[in-house]
């Protein structure tokens, strides 16, 4: 029988609750191929997490152990998943797209001679084969992506690409086993220090009901100031993706995106955004999504609710007029 | 330090693109630029260069017109090149690219090697720590700060959400350099002339065949993406826009 493994991540501890979504991926997956679909949580002392993943309807959790794995190195959790692959395995591993498992999942699929699917969004079978969806060109394109030869292969998915909450419980506990793992020494090589946050966020954006966000189509720092003024108006908090951030035209807390603030307000006005996919998985969980842009092909429309094909430098004056007279 | 940035290049960020006939992959026929994190990652051996002196070479596997990206990055700085120049390199995956820059530089020693966190093409996010695993040296993702001490390098790693993390490593080391870790130069027109008569190595496909394999992953099919959503397009005027999208605001989102 094939199994598919849903390695959930854990964090000094802590369940990544996206590990939810994959696990949502991994019984759908299973439920097309007939599959078996098994689990494993890799670190230091995490046994009561493997036994929050028993709890869904999963044939097995496996709790993955040594001290080496806290904190976490790419070399060591590299070498204790090949090390428990060798022992247990499976056809297909399911990972979130997280920045961790980015750091070590090419370096596990290479030393184990296969490759993996990154920062997919969908998965199907059809005919015999599994066909992964993953954007390409910035979102401007998807593509049907599948695994050449057999055996074992890795997929990453994308943030919310499956939903948490369509995660199946089990009719009984799924049974753990604790694998214990040896990572010896002079595996690992790099030496982590403790995680901080570079100053204090001081916009908390995940607050704001109305969020105005800016991206490259601003064109210069001097016209910020006219997304501003639109927040003022409507009564928003200004944001920006990513390269606004990177030029300093606004501070790092009012990113948006993958390495900013994940937001989820009433309003989304998005000016002059594109949409790469590292800005949507910040912001595509909105009430509405209302974007302006310039090219009628631009990413941000596929998930936008109400779309503006046209410059912004006309349409954001009038609008903030508008909004002035509608609240008079 | 001996410094080794690779380079890739993509589309232009807003150049309209079309599928080929075949719907596998872009037409050809479409302005280039390099990868954004990539001229990061130039711009970050060029610092550390100016630093701790050294050398900057730069590689780029990809058809002729991928010279573009070793002549700008030779203006800027980089003392030399390396061309893998054959159109069949566009078409690899990430494990094969990485195989086919360890065959290509196999006979070098670098302290550092640093590729850009991710293409806007492919996305794969891969490259760097696969050829890192085939070099058998250690590395570190999504770099926004390097520093050079007695023992190897303390570099600074984005985490989620606002989050860093310091990290002790050894050297020779792989990097994978996040956007917005310094800012980028321009071109001198000096540095543009003297680029012309800075060495450039080219390798052929036959020369790193042997060390690639056949792809492990397939690009079935390329399409525009399906709508998820009912996007209602606003058109007309700015002002009647402005007006029809207040109205909205007010009357369906009721965020007014």
């Amino acid at each position: 029988m094939d199994t598919i493994l849903v390695v959930v991540e854990q964090r000094e501890g802590k369940l990544n609750r996206v590990s939810w979504e994959t696990i949502a991926a991994g019984q759908a997956i299973a439920a097309q191929t007939g599959w078996t679909l098994e689990a494993a949580v890799v670190g230091s002392g995490v046994a009561a997490i493997a036994g929050e993943v028993a709890e869904k309807k999963v044939g097995k959790v496996y709790d993955v152990e040594s001290a080496r794995l806290e904190p976490y190195t790419p070399d060591a959790f590299a070498h204790a998943l090949q090390a428990f692959l060798e022992k247990h395995p499976a056809k297909l591993v399911l990972m979130p797209h997280t920045y961790q498992v980015r750091d070590f999942v090419p370096k596990l699929a290479t030393v184990l001679k296969t490759t993996a699917i990154s920062d997919a969004i969908g998965a199907r079978y059809e005919g015999g084969k599994l066909l992964f969806t993953r954007q390409m060109f910035q979102g401007k394109f998807v593509a049907d992506v599948s695994f050449a030869g057999s055996g074992l292969y890795f997929a990453t998915f994308q943030n919310g690409s499956f939903r948490a909450d369509k995660v199946e419980a089990g009719a009984a506990p799924a049974p753990v086993e604790t694998v214990n793992v040896e990572v010896p020494d002079g595996i690992v090589r790099n030496q982590p220090r403790e995680v901080f946050r570079e100053a204090k966020q001081a916009v908390d954006l995940t607050q704001a009901e109305i969020i105005v966000s800016v991206g490259r189509g601003i064109k210069e720092q001097k016209n910020i100031y006219l997304a501003k003024q639109l927040a003022d108006a409507l009564g928003g908090e200004l944001a920006a993706s990513r390269p606004i951030c990177d030029n300093g035209w606004l501070p790092m807390d009012r990113q948006v995106g993958s390495s900013g603030q994940t937001v989820a307000p009433k309003l989304y006005l998005a000016l002059g955004i594109s949409g790469a996919i590292q800005h949507i998985v910040g912001m595509k969980g909105s009430r509405s999504i209302v974007a302006i842009n310039k090219d009628s092909e631009a990413p941000i429309f596929e998930i936008a609710d109400v779309a503006v094909v046209g410059n912004l430098f006309d349409i954001v004056p009038a609008l903030i007029e508008e909004v002035k007279k509608a609240k008079g | 330090m001996k410094i080794l940035v690779c380079l890739k290049q993509v589309p232009q960020k807003d150049a309209p693109l079309k599928l080929n006939d075949a719907g596998t992959w872009i037409r050809e026929d479409v302005s280039y630029e390099v990868n954004e994190p990539d001229a990061f990652a130039l711009e970050e051996a060029l610092r550390q260069k100016e630093k701790h002196s050294g050398e900057v070479v730069v590689v780029t596997a990809g058809p002729a017109r991928a010279m573009q990206v070793l002549r700008e990055a030779l203006a800027k700085g980089a003392d030399r090149a390396i061309h893998l120049e054959d159109a069949a390199f566009v078409g690899l995956d990430a494990y094969n690219t990485a195989r086919a820059i360890a065959a290509a530089i196999k006979d070098e020693k670098f302290d550092l090697i640093f590729t850009g966190l991710q293409s806007d093409d492919c996305g794969y996010a891969q490259t760097g720590v696969i050829l890192a695993q085939i070099l058998g040296l250690p590395h570190a993702t999504i770099i926004m700060h390097i520093e050079k001490n007695d023992g190897g390098i303390r570099v600074k790693r984005e985490l989620e959400a606002g989050f860093f993390q310091l990290v002790d490593m050894p050297l020779p080391a792989v990097l994978t350099i996040q956007s917005g870790i310094n800012k980028l130069r321009y071109a001198t027109l000096i540095g543009i002339k003297q680029a012309k008569t800075k060495p450039l190595r080219k390798v052929t496909l036959g020369e790193v065949q042997s060390a690639m394999g056949a792809n492990l992953q397939k690009i079935e099919k390329l399409y525009a993406p399906q709508k998820s959503k009912n996007t209602e397009f606003l058109e007309g005027p700015p002002a009647e826009v402005a007006k029809k999208l207040v109205e909205k605001l007010k009357n369906e989102l009721r965020v007014i």
